[in-house]
């Protein structure tokens, strides 16, 4: 098989340029193999996270091709080879080194999120059927990917009041869980932002679990606050019950 | 104490962000008492996040004889009896109380039909026993661990590598490490260590194992004073990926075994017949493994040297919603559809069964202060792990090694650290930078992987085991000349560099245990002596540090007390 040529993002903090490397093509060869080739053979210090490469754990990921991917699965022959196969660094995060970025943020973000407690006198017993829809969001193998994509991430720099669809996509788990006894509307109203997206479901697309970020999460969350917020009637009956549930 | 170093100080620091080191240090903080957790990778991004297939606690939801004596009888069994006895009791005993704490911390197993938590079918396992969520069990349990961590306050030190770990005089005061991405060092001073590193699958070529899987949590251990054991016992699961050459050695969960999945060779022919008719596909994986091995070696495997799994029998959409990992890998990685055809398998390194001598009930090693849980520690497992048994181990002595070493902390009083102990790791880690014109760690670590692969194998042989203690010793002498090029910041080739250490240590370790075990038992297969053996069934082999040299004697294995005989010797 013929080679290809990969030009890969080298730099750190202070900026950086793609270098063009010659790999030799392995059949079903994925772009992190390729990035692997990369530091055994040309670029021992090529800065690269992965750990699994099985898209189990969601560390390798980059932009191929303008395109934010898992790098172990992205397969070279699904790329066309008579051009050069460019890998950055996800744009939305600062570099740290290489293909590697400050993710640190997201953690940042995950702590502010009120975690799963049972309401009182919960019964361990509940069915299939209601924990389908929640198993959908505790695939996520936070990758990222979407928050790189973001618009509201990406273009408007909005992380300091924007959670970013992962964390949606972490509230509507916590939120549907059949047990939850909990609510996070205020936080997600006012620490995540929740009314700045305006679901252009960009999330989604990239999501290489096919988690419906949109429509599944961020809608019926938004739907959520509305609700505690400007539904007079539903308001009133969950502050009382709320109270008598205290 | 020399200020030229970045220096923490907790009661207890755990190495390793998996699910057991996750699980000690989530019982650790509720003993009160700091806590920090160092990892080599992201939070979050551990190898407990591979496993797929489930969690074994006899909880009885679906089959309701299941209890914790017939799982005891069940992992000792799968063991060939070289378990440490006391820790497969209390694995059995504990395993359900750990799996109802994770769901009452928010974790959301498939369910039964009458609303308990689903149980499913593994390799060895008399019950179905294997609490799950489809095929990603793993990332749910690391999800859960890691919330309920985070929410409790411990201190995380991310993408940050241990070297060495610190002693003051006969006990463990810390550890020393360095921050991946400036490459700076750092110092632990910990009255009480729980390491929780995981495996050593890197050593191997064909491996499910991540770069992070080098055995630094056992080399350091032994470094240090600790004991290793039953390091010959290498899990090679039957089902890895053999096509196409990029995904090799990729796992196939054994769940596929367990929701129906049949082997066949090239012929048509369902070979398990011949090896284990009582158990077929849901044999013990050592047994799995060497059958698909003899069936390719002996002309009967695929065009790429493997078997064919297939589940495409059952319905379309029960496979992908039992097994949707596993649907989408062969999907995107091999252009194959699970639910259509058959899958090519073949064997991948994939567990460690030997590790840090530890006592059962503390998981407290030779070296006080320090406590080893999860793959790294030796005991549970015996000569072979049953499926689905790894993540109950991660939890049950994750919180006896979590809750010992909170105790330990309260006991003695802050430790010295030494140091020279410190210096002495910083100039090692350096010198590569220093070398010029030496080996490239890739082309070692390559050279090693080829070398264990066909000297330390599934099958073994005096000569080939004779022959790779020389080439460790080659090994051994490239690496003191090993160099690197870049700089500090984030730099993979010096990080293998560091690795590379306890992966010769390790692969040592295995080679030479292997070495003096004549007979065949669970995992550890000789040509030359294949029977069990009497009278090494009733020994573990120990390894420990004499210096310069590898230590290594047998111990004869505890009594077991009547009541625990009297159920091995019920017939089921």
């Amino acid at each position: 098989m013929a080679d290809a040529t990969m030009q890969v993002f080298r730099g750190d903090r202070s900026g950086g340029q793609t270098v063009e490397y010659k790999v030799p093509m392995v059949p079903g060869m994925v772009v992190l193999d390729a990035l692997h080739y990369i530091q055994g053979h040309l670029a021992p210090d090529l800065a690269v996270r992965w750990n699994c490469k099985a898209g189990k754990c969601g560390s390798c990921s980059a932009e191929v091709n303008g395109r934010p991917r898992l790098t172990c699965k992205t397969r070279m022959d699904a790329l066309p080879l008579n051009e050069p196969i460019v890998v950055l660094p996800m744009q939305t995060f600062p570099v740290i080194k290489d293909l590697v970025t400050d993710v640190s943020w997201n953690y940042q973000v995950n702590k502010t999120i009120p975690p799963f407690q049972p309401k009182p006198g919960a019964e361990w017993k509940f069915y299939q059927e209601d924990v389908d829809r929640v198993q959908e969001f505790r695939k996520c193998i936070e990758c990222f990917l979407c928050q790189n994509v973001c618009h509201v991430l990406r273009d408007h720099g909005e992380q300091p009041r924007f959670g970013g669809p992962r964390f949606f996509v972490r509230v509507a788990g916590l939120e549907m869980h059949p047990l939850d006894g909990v609510s996070r509307a205020k936080v997600l109203k006012e620490q995540l932002g929740i009314g700045l997206c305006n679901i252009t479901k960009c999330c989604t697309e990239v999501c290489p679990e096919d988690i419906h970020i949109t429509d599944n999460a961020i809608i019926p969350l938004k739907e959520r606050v509305v609700d505690e917020y400007y539904d007079p009637l539903t308001w009133l009956v969950r502050k009382i019950r709320g109270a008598a549930e205290k | 104490m020399n200020d030229r170093f970045e220096t923490h100080e907790h009661d207890v620091l755990v190495i390793g962000a998996g699910g057991a080191g996750l699980r000690a240090a989530i019982e650790a903080l509720a003993q009160g008492g700091s806590v920090g957790v160092v990892s080599k990778s992201l939070l979050g991004k551990a190898h407990t996040v591979m496993a797929e297939g489930g969690i074994a606690a006899a909880m009885a939801n679906v089959d309701s004889q299941d209890n914790w004596r017939t799982h005891f009888r069940d992992t000792m069994r799968g063991g060939k009896m070289l378990n440490n006895w006391r820790m497969a009791q209390l694995h059995a005993q504990e395993a359900p109380d750990r799996v109802r704490e994770l769901e009452q911390w928010g974790a959301l197993f498939d369910r039964t039909q009458d609303g308990q938590i689903l149980q499913r079918a593994f390799g060895g396992h008399t019950f179905r026993r294997l609490c799950h969520v489809g095929d990603r069990t793993g990332l749910e349990m690391i999800r859960t661990l890691q919330d309920r961590g985070v929410n409790l306050g411990f201190d995380v030190y991310m993408e940050c590598t241990v070297l060495r770990l610190l002693t003051d005089g006969a006990r463990c005061a810390g550890a020393v490490a360095y921050w991946r991405e400036t490459g700076r060092f750092v110092v632990f001073r910990a009255k009480s260590v729980v390491m929780a590193t995981g495996g050593i699958g890197k050593v191997y070529s064909i491996t499910s194992n991540s770069w992070e899987y080098t055995g630094d949590g056992m080399a350091q251990a032994y470094e240090a004073g600790a004991e290793l054991m039953d390091m010959e016992f290498v899990q090679f699961h039957p089902t890895g990926m053999v096509w196409p050459p990029g995904v090799q050695g990729i796992l196939v969960t054994e769940a596929v075994r367990g929701e129906g999945g049949i082997l066949r060779n090239k012929t048509g022919e369902r070979f398990m017949e011949r090896y284990d008719p009582k158990r077929m596909e849901l044999s013990t994986r050592d047994v799995v493994a060497r059958s698909i091995y003899t069936e390719v070696k002996e002309g009967r495997g695929t065009e790429h040297g493997g078997a064919l799994l297939d589940i495409s029998h059952k319905p379309a959409e029960y496979v992908k919603k039992k097994l949707p990992s596993m649907y989408h890998q062969f999907k995107e990685l091999a252009d194959v559809d699970i639910t259509t055809g058959p899958m090519e398998v073949g064997p991948t390194c994939h567990y460690v069964m030997g590790g840090i001598r530890v006592e059962a009930e503390t998981a407290q090693s030779k070296l006080p202060g320090l406590f080893a849980a999860g793959e790294v520690a030796a005991g549970l497992h015996g000569a072979n792990r049953l499926g689905g048994n790894s993540l109950s181990d991660l939890l049950v002595f994750g919180r006896r090694a979590g809750a010992a070493a909170a105790q330990h902390a309260k006991e003695v009083s802050a430790p010295r650290v030494d140091d020279g102990q410190i210096e002495q790791a910083e100039s090692e880690a350096l010198r590569p930078f220093q070398t010029h014109g030496g080996d490239n760690p890739y082309a070692i670590h390559h050279d090693l992987q080829k070398m264990m692969q066909s000297l330390v194998g599934i099958f073994r042989v005096r000569d080939d085991l004779q022959k790779a203690l020389g080439e460790l010793q080659r090994l051994k002498d490239r690496l003191s000349h090993v160099s690197v090029e870049g700089s500090r910041m984030f730099n993979p080739g010096w990080h293998l560099a560091m690795d590379m250490k306890s992966m010769l240590t390790v692969s040592e370790a295995v080679a030479r245990s292997a070495m003096v075990r004549e007979e065949s038992r669970g995992a550890h297969s000789r040509i030359d002596f294949p029977e069990l053996s009497a009278e090494w069934g009733k020994k573990n082999n120990i390894i420990w540090s004499r210096g310069t040299e590898m230590g290594l004697r047998q111990e004869v294995l505890s009594e077991m007390p009547a009541e625990l005989k009297q159920l091995l010797a019920e017939e089921k």
